[in-house]
């Protein structure tokens, strides 16, 4: 085995352990530090598909700013206790069998795929800062621009559901 | 590796990911859960983008993540006003519109 192997397969199971944990944890602050770990882990499969520019926004992003948005949402709720009442164990089994089949089903599908024989490698420099770069500002300047409105609508539609709500008597005013 | 490894990896972490926003009560969690699909996603994409040499499938995975930062911020909005009104984020108390 290849250190390049040895690493893929210490990355997967860290992110499947992890994913795991996500799931099984009763302690909501316990879940976003093990999916924290989970996209960790994700950018280290990044890297070693030498996708930089990728890993780099991974952690930045995800791990930086949207998970400390969810930690302080819930710090802010005051949800760090266990004390969330939990399904029934039917459900539980109900949902381990039916995500169960939905991957046995997806697998089984995946055997009549005809997939290429190209192995992912680390070679080429397509995930570069550089090529992405160039790619992003001639080939998709459009999208570019446009996610900046989606973001701008996004900050202030966060404004307006999240702002405290006025008293009832102010909206029904009589400017006829 | 071959690409059949990510097409596993992809597809487990994609089935945790369900099974999670089938069994948690609690509406973070499931928001968490349905995080940890849309990474299981990216990473699959990331892997055919090296096998095929494409970069735009990269750019792709760029807008998936704005799109996510995006999507958080509103969903996480939504769920701090619910807990304002009702005091809970438990998602059997919110079904008014059942009914």
């Amino acid at each position: 085995m290849t250190l390049h192997e040895i690493l893929f397969w210490i990355l997967s199971l860290w992110a499947i352990v992890a994913a795991i944990f996500v799931v099984l944890s009763r302690n909501p602050v316990n879940s976003v530090l093990c999916l924290i770990a989970t996209f960790f882990a994700i950018s280290g499969h990044y890297i070693l598909m030498n996708a930089q520019f990728l890993a780099v926004v991974n952690i930045i992003v995800y791990a930086g700013a949207i998970m400390v948005l969810f930690l302080f949402v819930i710090m802010l709720m005051n949800l760090n206790t266990d004390t969330e009442p939990q399904k029934s164990r039917l459900i539980h089994f109900a949902a381990l069998i039916s995500a169960g089949s939905m991957l046995l089903l997806i697998l089984a599908a995946l055997r009549t795929a005809e997939l290429t024989e190209v192995p992912v490698s680390d070679a080429g420099d397509i995930g570069l800062i550089e090529v992405l770069g160039k790619t992003l500002y001639t080939d998709y300047v459009l999208p570019f621009e446009l996610s900046s409105v989606l973001f701008l609508a996004a900050m202030v539609g966060t404004m307006v559901i999240a702002r405290k709500e006025t008293s009832k008597e102010e909206v029904p005013s009589d400017n006829k | 590796m071959p690409i059949e490894y990510y097409l596993f990896l992809s597809f487990t972490l994609f089935a945790i990911g369900v099974m999670g926003v089938l069994m948690r009560r609690n509406a973070i969690i499931i928001f968490m859960c349905i995080e940890l699909m849309l990474n299981a996603v990216n990473l699959l994409m990331v892997a055919f983008s090296k096998v095929h040499g494409e970069a735009g499938a990269q750019v792709f995975v760029f807008f998936s993540m704005v799109v996510a930062a995006a999507e958080v911020a509103i969903g996480l909005a939504i769920i701090v006003m619910v807990f304002r009104k009702i005091n809970s984020v438990d998602i059997n108390v919110l079904n008014r519109l059942k009914n």
